[in-house]
């Protein structure tokens, strides 16, 4: 039994009841007991002060690499989890990239024991959709889904068979889950290591063009109006990727979509000299894209902000940027970015950033929590929209120090992650 | 702070570079087989005007030649290099030639040094004379002129200005400070 | 103290027009070096030099140690496939080595575009790109700049055309960007699979028709058509590439003016240039070898002087 905790005098934000207010949130037995109001303080509860600060149901995101099981040295899913928390998240889904791919029941579950066992964030599987990533053969989905996978993907690439996809979108329809996909015509994209573009002309880094993106999104959308299943597309980052999903959204097929916090955030000059912490797939794309990806935000066309948190060895991302693997540490400036760009900018409003990074990742995964109902898990992120502070990767609970946002000035600082009614991290 | 000194005005000039001319000429017993070398940048001038005065005199034109030293010097990586080289124009080959290097002003030697060896790689002359217009003494080299326009002590804080007509408009010595402009 | 070029040369989108002028105007006197009986100078007399060649590149190398040894620099030459490197080393611990080894620059040549710059930012010596992957090859782009300044004088205005595989091309890269800097007007032409899609930014005109490119050009600088492209499907043939961008002898004699041909080599005659143009009165190509060697001698002596821990250690008196 673990005390009763009484968050006193914060302003809630909960979309999910249409709540902005201030008010006190109970938490009893890693449930919400009570939400709203002022409440007095059980006996023996522990009563945290919350004046000027928001509290939310708590944050989500359903797009991270925690490289548990097979790359350990480089994150574990204990690191991860812990990231995830010290970065306000109360909840990751982990991508099944791992080696051994988790494609199984068994690693379904060593997945899910792990998180666990660490005792930070909920930590909650995705299983692959083809054999070994492979995609040539449909993975036990069933089983996967009986052991805790709560969506499918092979991101990292793409399901390049249509056919493939198609059964895959109709087969998890049956278990009532998500199908994600990482958007990516391999044949454009060959051999590209940035957005194509002006800068990759002047760097004569090979691009990746918009289209090898969007292609896929209107695949996937038309495979989703087909089968009736649920596309999730991840880590969108064209404008024309955005104006594909709104067309998608409007005739009503089961699309959802997600933008990663760089995409709203950085251009592709952000690759200067050759900056491997500026290397990500898909690419930094330009100006336009992020006004388009924002604005998407902002209207609802893409539902969740997500990390694709990704961390690499120091010494894999040193070296020629054509050569250095793809992807950036995220879950420790998510947060921050996303005040500092949609919400101190005003594209965005405090709910909708709740909405995008708590409730609608829940609703759409299926998963519990992005609520402060009574009854609901006791999983909470008290933050501070404008607590300024500077990113110093070496103070990552990850370990993985790959961001490019080192030394960035940043506005939106969690105080407080409460997991199961417990507090597992308290900010500074 | 001494006011500059001037130690040739452009008639002690004139007079000092003839009997230079003359010196060179006995030094070498006439004029065969004589080239006159001027180092870079007011050494050639000087080089070009000794030899219209021995032709003057003699009624030989002896031959001359350029030698721009900046890529044999001894401190390119410790002052940087100077921006633009200049070009080095030599007879085709030196070989039992006598040659007579003209240079400004003789100092630490260290030019003179650089000198001698990059005629070095124009062949094998048979002697290498060294005609000065001042030596400011300061050696840091066993270095020696062979002929000495004039011939003065300079402190090390001071600065011997040369001036020549085609370069700086008229021809002058100027003993300055270092520091002066 | 840093030299007038700075620590390293990179690429000619990091240099000044001023800057560019400087190595120009001192590869001039250094082109009288390579005509003297002894082809040498002292100048970098104990300076330790490493050809880093993770490409094959007999003639970029060949030019480099030619205007090393006219320095009397002391050169060695480690060619990638003999190196550790094939034994998985990284870049950054080949650079640590040969920090180790207190190698006073080094000459780097690598298909990873940005890998020079990589090697700058980790070592202390001066670095020189000897051409990185499809980003640039400074030292040719500054041999083609003076073989054109030399025929044509000041380039300002001066209408230069590239033409081929500009897309993989650092050649053309660094021609574009130093060109420009000296005011010259660039156009590019070839097949538009073979043009970056964004070559609009680069800021130079595009002619779809060799025809045209001829009869607007004072030059050409023909690429070198990499036979990989065709397998890799960029354009259908190489007969039709000669057919369609060849720069042939009749196409050049409809043109109203004589050009100045260039071409980096090597050359693939009957692909994009004609034996008798390569070879004719219009061709300046071995004048671009020779100019080659007298440029990089120029790149050496300037960044050699830039050394500040050697002005430290003079001014404080050697240890």
């Amino acid at each position: 039994m673990t005390r009763d905790l009484l968050l006193k005098g914060g302003r809630i934000v909960d979309p999910s009841q249409g709540l902005d207010a201030v008010g006190d949130v109970l938490l009893r037995d890693g449930r919400v007991e009570a939400c709203g109001g002022t409440l007095g303080a059980p006996d023996g509860a522990e009563v945290i002060a919350c004046d000027g600060l928001i509290v939310a149901p708590g944050l989500i995101d359903v797009h991270v690499h925690l490289r548990e099981p097979g790359r350990e040295d480089v994150e574990t899913i204990a690191s991860g989890a812990h990231a995830a928390v010290a970065g306000g998240i109360t909840a990751v889904c982990a991508m099944p990239n791992t080696r051994p791919v988790t494609d199984n029941q068994a690693t379904v579950g060593f997945v899910k024991r792990q998180g666990e066992a660490a005792g930070y964030a909920r930590v909650y599987p995705y299983g692959a959709i083809s054999v070994g990533q492979k995609g040539e053969t449909l993975a036990e989905m069933g089983e996967m889904v009986a052991a805790g996978a709560v969506a499918f993907s092979d991101d990292g690439r793409p399901v390049e068979s249509a056919q493939l996809m198609r059964t895959a979108l109709e087969y998890a329809r049956t278990f009532g889950v998500p199908v994600a996909e990482h958007c990516e015509d391999m044949t454009l994209a060959h051999g590209g290591s940035m957005n194509e573009g002006a800068v990759s002309a002047r760097l004569g880094l090979k691009g990746i063009p918009a289209e090898a993106e969007e292609i896929y999104v209107i695949r996937d959308i038309l495979l989703a109006k087909r089968t009736g299943g649920h596309i999730h597309l991840c880590h969108l980052s064209t404008k024309g990727s955005v104006e594909l999903v709104r067309w998608g959204k409007e005739r009503g097929i089961n699309v959802t979509a997600e933008v990663c916090s760089h995409h709203i955030s950085l251009t592709d000059e952000r690759v200067g000299h050759y900056d491997t912490n500026a290397k990500m797939n898909p690419p930094l794309r330009t100006a336009e894209d992020i006004e388009a990806l924002q604005q998407g935000v902002a209207d609802g066309t893409i539902d969740l902000l997500v990390t694709d948190h990704a961390p690499h060895h120091y010494d894999e991302k040193e070296r020629e940027f054509a050569d250095a693997p793809n992807g950036i540490v995220g879950l420790e400036t998510a947060l921050g970015v996303n005040c500092t760009w949609m919400l101190h900018r005003g594209v965005i409003t405090l709910s909708q950033l709740v909405d995008a990074m708590s409730c609608k990742q829940a609703r759409i995964f299926g998963l519990p929590g992005g609520t402060l109902r009574p009854g609901g898990i006791g999983d909470v992120t008290v933050f501070d929209p404008d607590a300024a502070w500077t990113v110093d990767s070496t103070r990552f609970k990850s370990k993985g120090r790959n961001t490019p946002y080192g030394g960035t000035a940043l506005r939106g600082l969690a105080r407080y992650t409460i997991v199961g009614g417990r507090v597992v991290y308290t900010g500074a | 702070m001494p006011k500059p000194t001037t130690l040739l005005d452009a008639r002690a000039m004139d007079r000092t570079l003839r009997r230079m001319a003359d010196e060179i000429v006995e030094l070498f017993g006439g004029t065969d087989d004589v080239v006159v070398v001027g180092i870079e940048r007011r050494g050639v001038q000087l080089a070009d005007r000794i030899v219209a005065l021995i032709a003057k005199q003699e009624g030989v034109t002896v031959a001359r030649g350029a030698l721009d030293i900046t890529l044999y010097r001894d401190d390119l990586q410790t002052v940087g290099p100077r921006p633009v080289v200049g070009r080095t124009q030599l007879p085709l080959t030196l070989d039992g030639k006598r040659v007579v290097i003209v240079d400004d002003v003789l100092y630490t030697g260290r030019t003179i040094r650089a000198a001698l060896d990059e005629l070095a790689d124009f062949g094998r002359p048979a002697r290498i004379a060294l005609a000065v217009l001042v030596d400011r003494g300061g050696r840091e080299l066993p270095i020696h002129a062979d002929v000495v326009g004039r011939a003065v002590d300079v402190a090390p804080g001071q600065r011997v200005d040369v001036m020549l007509a085609e370069v700086d408009e008229r021809d002058a010595v100027i003993l300055a400070d270092r520091d002066a402009a | 103290m840093t030299g007038p070029l700075g620590k390293d040369l990179l690429g000619l989108a990091d240099l000044s027009a001023e800057q560019i002028r400087l190595i120009l105007d001192t590869a001039v006197p250094f082109k009288e070096i390579s005509e003297r009986q002894i082809k040498k100078v002292p100048t970098l007399r104990g300076m330790t030099i490493v050809n880093l060649f993770f490409e094959n590149s007999t003639r970029t190398r060949v030019s480099f140690e030619f205007a090393e040894k006219r320095l009397s620099a002391d050169t060695v030459n480690v060619a990638a496939s003999t190196s550790s490197v094939s034994k998985g080393e990284t870049l950054v611990d080949t650079a640590r080595n040969l920090e180790a080894m207190r190698i006073d620059m080094v000459v780097i040549r690598h298909p990873a575009s940005g890998a020079p710059r990589f090697l700058a930012e980790r070592i202390d010596s001066n670095v020189i790109n000897a051409g990185d992957g499809t980003h640039e090859h400074p030292t040719q782009g500054l041999l083609d700049l003076l073989t054109l300044r030399d025929h044509l004088g000041d380039l300002t205005g001066r209408r230069i055309c590239i033409v081929g595989d500009v897309l993989h091309s650092r050649v053309a890269r660094s021609n574009i960007y130093g060109l420009q800097k000296l005011g010259a007007e660039v156009a590019v032409c070839g097949p538009r699979s073979l043009l970056p899609n964004a070559v609009h930014e680069l800021g130079v005109q595009v002619f779809d028709r060799i025809e045209a490119a001829i009869e607007w050009a004072e030059a050409l600088n023909v690429l070198r058509l990499q036979l990989e492209r065709m397998q890799a499907g960029y354009i259908p043939s190489l007969r039709e590439y000669n057919r369609v961008f060849g720069v042939t002898s009749a196409r050049l004699e409809r043109a109203s003016r004589d050009l100045l041909i260039l071409h980096p080599g090597p050359m693939n005659r009957g692909v994009e240039i004609d034996s008798d143009v390569a070879d004719g009165p219009h061709s300046v190509i071995l004048h671009q070898v020779t100019n080659g060697v007298a440029v990089r001698m120029a790149v050496l002596y300037l960044l050699a002087g830039g050394r500040p821990d050697l002005a430290d250690a003079a001014k404080g008196g050697r240890s």
